[in-house]
C-alpha cells in the first residue's frame, strides 16, 4: 500500500494544522532552523497580522511577513501608488503609478507566496471602523504616517487587547517598539499628547532617506515574526532609537504609566474618541494654522510681474529646495526669517511663497506682525505656479 | 560636570545642526536651561509657555525616563549622556 499523501490545495490556508508539500519546500530554511521549525511555520500559517498602511513601511513589512508564511495578512491604505513613492516603497513598481496602493500591493504579496490569504481594505482606518477590522487579527503593525491615526491604532489595540509593532521615521531616524502586549505599555504611556499641528513636519514635507523605511519596517516584520513564533526577546517595554546617518542603534527604557488614560489604573478613555480633534486638526492634511493671511494666485503674480511692478519675490524654502527649482527669488528659509528680517524692505509689495504654500503663509503672518503691510503668500506655492503658468518647473 | 545631550534630527535645525552638545549641569533642568539659552529657538519646542517640558518630547538620563526619576530635579553625573526623544509619526 502506498502512503496517503496530502492532498495540495491551492489554499495552504485550508489545512492551517500542517504543510503541503510545495509549503514544506517553500519555508525548507525555517524548518530546518529549530528556533522555527514545523511548530514555528504551523504557528505562523495560523497567524493573522494587520498592517495598518501599506507606504513605506508596509511595504518591507507586507513582503517579509508574506514571504515568512503569516497565513492571513490584512492590509489598509486609501492611497493610490505615485511616482514620489517608488523611491521607497519597494512593494510597488513604475506600472503600478495610479492604481490603488490595496490591489498593487494584493498582487505583489500574493505573487510572492499564494499560498497566503491577504485580506485589503481600501479605506482610511477611522474611529467607527476600527474596531471591527482589528478584531479578527492577532497582531497590529503600525506603518501609518500621521498622528490620528497612530492614537487611534493605539487604543484600539488596547481596547481589543492586541499587541500593537510599532515603527516610526523622520528623515533618517526611526524608532520601533511593541505597545499594548498585556503588562506592558502602550503609545500613550509613552506619548500623552501628540505635538501641535504643524510643529512636527511630516515626511512629504521634511523628506525621507528613502532606505529608512526599509530598515524600520523590517524591524517590525521581525518582531512581529518573534511575537508568533513565541522566540527571542520582543521590544516589550524597550524603545529602540535608530538612527542611519551615525549608523547607531540605541535602546531606552520604556514604562508602563500608572496615570495612562487608556492603560493606567484610572481609565479615562474607554472607547475611541474623535482623533482629528484630539490631534488638533481637521482631516489628515493639516491646513496652515495661520489664518486670514493675503493671498495672490500663481496667475496674478505672474500678470503684474509681465506688467512690470515692482514685486520682491521672497522665497522661505531651505537651500536644497532652492537647488531643486525657484522663481529667482531672495531665499530666507522660514526658520532665519526672524533674525534676517532687516534684509526685507517693508516699502516694498513682497510675495512670499514656498513649495505648498503652509510655510510661507506663516511667514506672511510673522511679517504682518512685524508691521509689513505690502505682503502676500503665494497660493499653492511653486506647486500651484507649475501648475497654472508654467508648466517646465519641476514639481516635487 | 559635563554631559553630553542629545539631539534628534527633528530638532537639530534650532541647534546650529548639531547631533550632541556638551553642557555643564548638575541636574537635568540645569542641562536643558543650559541648552536652550545657547539655542533660544529650541525653546518653544522643548517647553510649553509654562515652562514645562512638553508631552510629545521626553528626555531620558541614560535609558532612563525621568518621568519615572526626579523629573527636572534628576541628577547627572559626569559623563552621563541625556537623549531629548520627540514623538515623530512619520511611515509612508
Amino acid at each position: 500500500m502506498p502512503t496517503k499523501t496530502k492532498t495540495v490545495t491551492a489554499s495552504g490556508a485550508e489545512n492551517a494544522a500542517s504543510l503541503s508539500k510545495e509549503e514544506v519546500l517553500r519555508y525548507s530554511r525555517h524548518l530546518i532552523m529549530p528556533e522555527v521549525g514545523m511548530e514555528g511555520q504551523l504557528k505562523l500559517k495560523q497567524a493573522k497580522v494587520m498592517c495598518i498602511g501599506a507606504g513605506g513601511l508596509g511595504a518591507p513589512l507586507g513582503l517579509y511577513l508574506a514571504a515568512a508564511g503569516v497565513g492571513r495578512i490584512g492590509l489598509i491604505d486609501f492611497d493610490a501608488v505615485d511616482f514620489t513613492n517608488l523611491q521607497r516603497q519597494v512593494l510597488f513598481g513604475t506600472s503600478d503609478v495610479g492604481q490603488p496602493k490595496i490591489s498593487a500591493a494584493a498582487d505583489r504579496l500574493r505573487n510572492l507566496n499564494p499560498e497566503i490569504q491577504i485580506d485589503t481594505f481600501e479605506a482610511h482606518l477611522t474611529s467607527e471602523n476600527a474596531l471591527d477590522i482589528l478584531k479578527d487579527y492577532d497582531i497590529v503593525v503600525d506603518g501609518t504616517d500621521n498622528f490620528p491615526t497612530r492614537y487611534l491604532v493605539n487604543d484600539a489595540c488596547v481596547l481589543l487587547g492586541k499587541p500593537n509593532v510599532y515603527g516610526s521615521i523622520f528623515r533618517f531616524e526611526g524608532q520601533v517598539t511593541v505597545f499594548g502586549y498585556p503588562g506592558g505599555p502602550c503609545y500613550r504611556c509613552l506619548y500623552p499628547e501628540p505635538p501641535p499641528p504643524g510643529l512636527v513636519p511630516s515626511c512629504a514635507e521634511g523628506g525621507v532617506l528613502g532606505v529608512l523605511p526599509g530598515i524600520v519596517g523590517t524591524i517590525q516584520a521581525c518582531e512581529t515574526l518573534k511575537l508568533i513564533i513565541g522566540k527571542g526577546e520582543p521590544l516589550i517595554g524597550r524603545l529602540l532609537l535608530f538612527d542611519a546617518l551615525g549608523m547607531k542603534f540605541r535602546e531606552l527604557k520604556l514604562r508602563k504609566n500608572p496615570e495612562c488614560p487608556v492603560c493606567g489604573e484610572h481609565r479615562t478613555i474607554t472607547k475611541l474618541i474623535d482623533y482629528a480633534e484630539f490631534c488638533g486638526i481637521r482631516g489628515e492634511e493639516a491646513p496652515s494654522t495661520v489664518t486670514n493671511i493675503p493671498e495672490m494666485t500663481p496667475t496674478e503674480l505672474k500678470t503684474r510681474l509681465d506688467r512690470g511692478d515692482d514685486l520682491f519675490i521672497l522665497d522661505v524654502r531651505e537651500p536644497h529646495e532652492y537647488q531643486i527649482c525657484n522663481l529667482q527669488g531672495h531665499l530666507i528659509p522660514l526658520g532665519e526669517l526672524s533674525r534676517r528680517v532687516h534684509e526685507l524692505d517693508s516699502s516694498r509689495e513682497i510675495v512670499a511663497h514656498c513649495r505648498s504654500g503652509k510655510r510661507s503663509a506663516e511667514a506672511v503672518d510673522f511679517l504682518r506682525k512685524a508691521g509689513f503691510r505690502k505682503v502676500w503668500n503665494l497660493k499653492g506655492g511653486i506647486l500651484a505656479w507649475s501648475d497654472d503658468v508654467d508648466p517646465s518647473v519641476p514639481k516635487y | 560636570m559635563a554631559v553630553k545631550v542629545i539631539i534628534p534630527t527633528p530638532l537639530r535645525a534650532y541647534a546650529g545642526k548639531q547631533e550632541s552638545i556638551e553642557v555643564q549641569a548638575a541636574t537635568v533642568g540645569e542641562a536643558l536651561s543650559g541648552l536652550t539659552s545657547k539655542f533660544g529657538d529650541l525653546k518653544k519646542h522643548l517647553f510649553t509657555d509654562e515652562g514645562k517640558l512638553r508631552s510629545f518630547v521626553n528626555v531620558y538620563v541614560n535609558d532612563e525616563d525621568i518621568r519615572y526619576l526626579q523629573k527636572d530635579q534628576t541628577q547627572v553625573r559626569e559623563g552621563d549622556t541625556i537623549s531629548i526623544v520627540p514623538s515623530i509619526a512619520g511611515g509612508s
